[in-house]
């Protein structure tokens, strides 16, 4: 079950929420929207869901148009929108029932998909409980039984964990990994770790755009910047001066600076050119002036730094 | 139809799983007692005339209050969200809160009966009268219902969409009380605009195709607005 959009955009009034995005996911991926918030992404998964529909272009969910064949759309989809409404009056059984026969769940399957429901999210001791009185954590996994009640082919969760304890982030992140085995998963999160734990394809989306595409380990070489090297000295008689000096007739290094300094302890940073590793050839110039480290660390680029880097420009 | 009797079995139950449906019973039956049984043992005469009188009255204040959560409260709480997403359409479940909200007016007018019921041992009563009236009051409330569900779709506050269907269903309610006050082509066309003056007709037991279908059209025109209220979120 694909999904393929093309030349999508979105305006609210006179702003555009979606500027001319167009991208293809493939069946059994697990896709992760990360951006700001208000970059789009909700937008984005309202329309592929049907809710809204687009000012210009096309979304084809398994090659049906959004537009043309919404309900048809809607049958293949399972949605945990934003914020996850529930209906806090009922109680988990009698809910699950209600999503069950709004899409449709055959009589016969009902009552063994609702139990299947139960049992994958683990909603066991509280499913006699009216949803008002659950936990959030409690509250989210009725939401994403919910989405898939009717076991879907795609799934798309709209920030599953925002609200959440970390153990329950954890809880629900492990759940995710596991649907998404056997499903097409898109998810939004603004939380970084969340789409390096859980996705195998990230698209960061910032003003409506599409500024990377990518699996989290693509993007961090694409990406990488210069090496950030940090190096920790024992400090003893040498000259400062003449230490920053060595280290930075070093091959490859473009900058050497003391960051800190006290009395057993030299700190400096070093920035080396982009692509090469010198850590080797620090370590053999240091060693040769008869210095001791102890410490050396190597910044990695982190998906972090990427999304600072290409969501603050301009 | 199986979707509209999802949506209808979910919003009767969430009706009798709140207050509300309660409050609404029991008031409407206080004050509906209240002018039977003035009616019956201060004036010493047996009609229902009374009660179907002030009925319209209560109407004017409880479908608004009974409706405006319908879709607002969706609204408010997102869960509209999750509605519209499932594949059903949005008649479906327009026409399924309709008729949820019906069938509760429905069960308080079926209250009454216990009035007529006593009646009946006390004296004869002009069956048709009593039965075109109880046709009118349902057929009235569905058009009340009609205009609160529309009001409740336009707004995500409660209290707008009281007033709203409120101020529109006593404006429709008003007409055929303002009429002497009207040039006379203007007059017609407003008495066949207001609500009561078909339910007038009816109540005398005449049940006139005009006024039925002045109802039922009322019930559709309000639920096409709902429909198209809810589709606008698409428009941009």
């Amino acid at each position: 079950m694909s999904i393929r959009i093309e030349n999508l955009t979105k305006y609210y009034g006179q702003q555009a929420a979606v500027k001319d995005i167009s991208f293809e996911i493939n069946t059994g991926e697990i896709v992760g929207f990360l951006g700001p918030n208000g970059a789009g992404k909700s937008t984005t998964m309202k329309m592929i869901t049907t809710y809204l529909t687009p000012s210009s272009g096309k979304i084809f969910v398994n090659d049906l148009d959004t537009e043309e064949n919404s309900l048809d759309v809607r049958k293949k989809i399972g949605y945990l929108p934003e914020q996850n409404p529930l209906y806090q009056d009922m109680n988990v059984l009698d809910y699950l029932k209600f999503a069950a026969e709004l899409e449709s769940v055959p009589k016969e399957n009902m009552s063994k998909s609702i139990k299947k429901m139960v049992d994958v999210c683990g909603l066991g001791e509280v499913q006699h409980k009216d949803i008002g009185e659950l936990s959030k954590g409690f509250r989210q996994r009725v939401g994403l039984a919910q989405a898939m009640i009717h076991n879907p082919e795609v799934l798309i969760l709209d920030e599953p964990t925002s609200g959440l304890d970390p153990n329950q982030i954890i809880e629900i992140r492990k759940l995710i990994k596991q649907l998404g085995k056997e499903k097409t998963l898109v998810l939004s999160t603004h939380i970084l770790q969340e789409v390096e734990a859980t996705c195998d394809r990230v698209l960061i989306i910032n003003k409506g755009q599409i500024v990377a595409d990518g699996s989290p380990d693509t993007l961090q070489s694409k990406f990488e910047g210069k090496a950030n090297i940090n190096l920790i000295l024992k400090k003893d008689s040498v000259d400062k001066e003449l230490v920053i000096r060595s280290i930075s007739s070093v091959r490859n290094v473009d900058k050497a600076r003391v960051t800190k300094e006290d009395e057993k302890s030299l700190s400096i940073n070093i920035s080396a050119v982009k692509g090469h590793d010198i850590r080797e050839d620090l370590f053999r110039k240091i060693v040769s002036m008869n210095m001791v480290i102890l410490g050396l660390h190597q910044e990695e680029t982190s998906l972090e730094d990427i999304f600072r880097q290409l969501t603050t420009k301009n | 139809m199986k979707n509209i009797l999802t949506i209808y079995r979910k919003e009767l139950r969430s009706y009798f799983n709140s207050p509300v449906a309660y409050i609404v019973i029991v008031v409407f039956l206080i004050i509906t007692g209240w002018f039977f049984t003035s009616n019956l043992f201060i004036g010493g005469t047996i009609t229902m005339r009374n009660v179907f009188d002030i009925i319209p009255f209560i109407f004017l204040f409880f479908i608004p209050a009974i409706s405006m959560r319908s879709f607002s409260e969706e609204k408010k709480t997102g869960t509209i969200e999750l509605l519209l997403t499932k594949p059903i359409t949005d008649g479906d479940i327009v026409v399924g809160k309709f008729l949820a909200a019906l069938t509760l007016t429905s069960i308080a007018l079926a209250f009454t009966f216990i009035y007529v019921i006593s009646l009946t041992f006390l004296g004869k009563v002009d069956t048709g009268s009593i039965i075109g009236a109880y046709i009118g009051l349902i057929l009235m409330s569905g058009v009340y219902i009609g205009i609160g569900i529309f009001a409740s779709s336009l707004t995500e506050n409660q209290v707008v969409a009281f007033i709203i269907s409120f101020l529109i269903v006593f404006g429709l309610f008003l007409l055929n009380k303002i009429l002497i006050f009207l040039p006379t082509a203007l007059a017609s066309v407003l008495e066949y605009i207001s609500i009561d003056y078909h339910f007038n007709n009816i109540a005398r037991g005449v049940i006139d195709s005009r006024d039925i279908i002045y109802y039922l059209s009322g019930i559709i025109i309000f639920l096409l607005l709902t429909k198209t209220s809810l589709e606008s979120r698409r428009w941009s």
